[in-house]
């Protein structure tokens, strides 16, 4: 029986890049080496040009609520103190067909279930934050990003 | 090169089908035997007659179990098809593929499942560290039970197309009510008003407890054999029209975020594979069976396949539409949303049953019956005709 958090694996060679950056806070994708493309999430080869040359490339962090949903009991055990909590998939603002999965926090650290679902809307633009789960695991999470003047 | 067209040329002539409950003692081989013995029954046709066998990936039950178990012939075809529910349709195109092309002559296709057990729920199969792609990008934050995915992907049709839960509740009502003409139905002894629909618990906001499907024991099975032989046998033949598989490139099971345009059916393919090849067209379609393990599914399988525009299926689900008596009725079995839920083998059975004319829902002058697989997982779809 299963007990603790899912976590991804650190050191699958097409996607260790990228857990390596978050442990320094960092949100990194591919850029291809042959034609300059971004990727993610991480693949062998770049569907646009059939290059398995790349870097890992730094972008800004902010994005975008593609959509959401609120999970509701029953849920994977190790989270069933949470539920229901929301769930989001992010699009990325330097190319928003590049989309990760993620859950919104009130605050760096907070619990999944710490804003109020009525507050999220398709398109609210979020920003990234880090979430340390295991030794080696830190997840990308999101923050609500304030309208422009707000206080 | 010439092309082997497969129109026509194959039939379901024998479908079996064990009672649909939660909580069986038997195993999935068990169960399977018991269905592949009540379609040979159905055909009269005699087990060692059998030569192709053909199933699909995620259960336990194996061909060398079944053969043994059963007294089947030797085998000169056999394979699975991938993908959960996208691979319920596909078997009958395997299966009509191997006799027309002279590989088989009685080719069963079969589906046992036990899904009602605490056992299927999804994490109980999930891996401590996760490193497929659909699985590292999505499980780690909790987007990991397929209600999830598709609550995601049916909130961003909402926001596109102006649906709401009130078209999923037309969707769900509509296949009850079938499922409550149909005395092998899970749900034949249950209605469910509009109200019990909207009062549900929410299980991924937007879907609740009622757009997913049944988790089910039970087993089916159908037997294809050619045309020519098939107008021998004492049941009246469904004839295979045309049959197709697709996926879109780059596409995943359920969690489909990382396309271009998630929202772009993975279904595409297939549908046009599938209308190149029948003459009969979407317009002349006279009823249909469409996977539907969560409702959501059948949007997009009626857009995929061109029952109606894009953005358009929420309208579609309209006025009974998809009812008994509507212009379109689908799932007169009751689906998986109130039949039985065995990763959509139970749309064949009952498309089979349409043709014949012996549905619990009859579609009067069902001379033709669409069946689709998931379109959220690489697919097939297939045209039966009489
Ligand atoms: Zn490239």
């Amino acid at each position: 029986m299963p007990v603790g958090p899912i976590l991804p694996a650190t050191d699958d060679p097409d996607s260790a890049g990228f857990w390596a950056a978050t442990r320094e806070g960092k949100f990194v994708v591919q850029k291809c080496g042959g034609c300059g493309e971004l990727r993610f999430p991480p693949r062998p080869f770049c569907k646009y040009c059939q290059s398995n040359d790349f870097s890992w490339h730094p972008v800004s962090g902010r994005g975008r609520i593609w959509s959401f949903a609120i999970a509701h009991k029953p849920v994977y055990p190790a989270l069933a103190d949470f539920a229901p909590f929301p769930i989001v998939i992010v699009e990325l603002e330097e190319k928003p067909t590049l989309r990760i999965s993620g859950n919104v926090l009130a605050a760096p650290g907070a619990a999944i279930n710490s804003v109020d679902p009525a507050k999220l809307r398709i398109g609210q633009p979020v920003h990234v934050t880090f979430q340390q789960v295991a030794e080696d695991v830190v997840l990308p999470q999101w923050l609500l990003t304030p309208p422009p003047g707000a206080a | 090169m010439d092309t082997i067209s497969l129109k026509d040329r194959t039939a379901i002539v024998g479908i079996g089908q064990t009672k649909f409950g939660k909580g069986f003692t038997q195993s999935e081989e068990a169960l399977g035997c018991e269905a592949i013995k009540m379609a040979l029954d159905d055909a009269g046709l005699k087990a060692s007659e059998v030569n192709g066998l053909v199933s699909y990936m995620m259960q336990t039950a194996e061909e060398d179990e079944i053969t043994g178990a059963l007294g089947l012939g030797d085998l000169t075809y056999f394979t699975r098809t991938p993908s959960g529910g996208g691979g319920a349709a596909a078997t009958v195109g395997q299966a009509a593929m191997a006799i027309a092309t002279g590989q088989a002559d009685v080719v069963v296709a079969w589906r046992s499942r036990k899904r009602s057990a605490a056992a299927s729920r999804v994490w109980m199969q999930t891996q401590p560290r996760v490193v497929h792609l659909r699985e590292m990008w999505t499980t780690p934050w909790g987007v990991l039970r397929p209600a999830d995915h598709v609550a995601m992907l049916f909130r961003r049709y909402m926001h596109l197309y102006d649906a709401t839960r009130e078209h999923l509740a037309n969707i769900a009502t509509a296949f009850r009510a079938h499922a409550n003409r149909n005395p092998a139905a899970l749900m034949y002894d249950k209605p469910m008003t509009r109200d019990d629909y909207m009062n549900a618990r929410l299980i991924s906001d937007p879907l609740c407890l009622f757009d997913c499907c049944l988790e089910t024991d039970a087993a089916l099975a159908v037997v294809l054999v050619s045309a020519e032989r098939a107008k021998d046998l004492k049941q009246k033949p469904a004839y295979i029209h045309a049959i197709a598989q697709g996926v879109t490139s780059g596409s995943t099971m359920m969690a489909n975020f990382f396309v271009d345009d998630p929202l772009h059916s993975q279904a595409n393919p297939c549908a046009e594979s599938l209308w190149r090849q029948s003459d009969i067209k979407a317009k002349d379609i006279k009823v249909a069976q469409m996977y539907d393990a969560f409702s959501p599914e059948i949007l997009m399988c009626l857009e995929a396949y061109g029952f109606c525009g894009k953005g358009e299926a929420a309208a579609f689900t309209e006025n009974g539409n998809i009812q008994l008596g509507g212009k379109l009725p689908i799932n007169t079995g009751g689906g998986g949303l109130s039949e039985c839920y065995i990763h959509g083998f139970n749309m064949i059975n009952e498309g089979v049953k349409q043709i014949r004319g012996t549905s619990t829902s009859q579609v009067d002058d069902a001379d033709n019956c669409f069946v689709c697989a998931s379109d959220l997982n690489p697919t097939g779809a297939f045209i039966l005709r009489r």
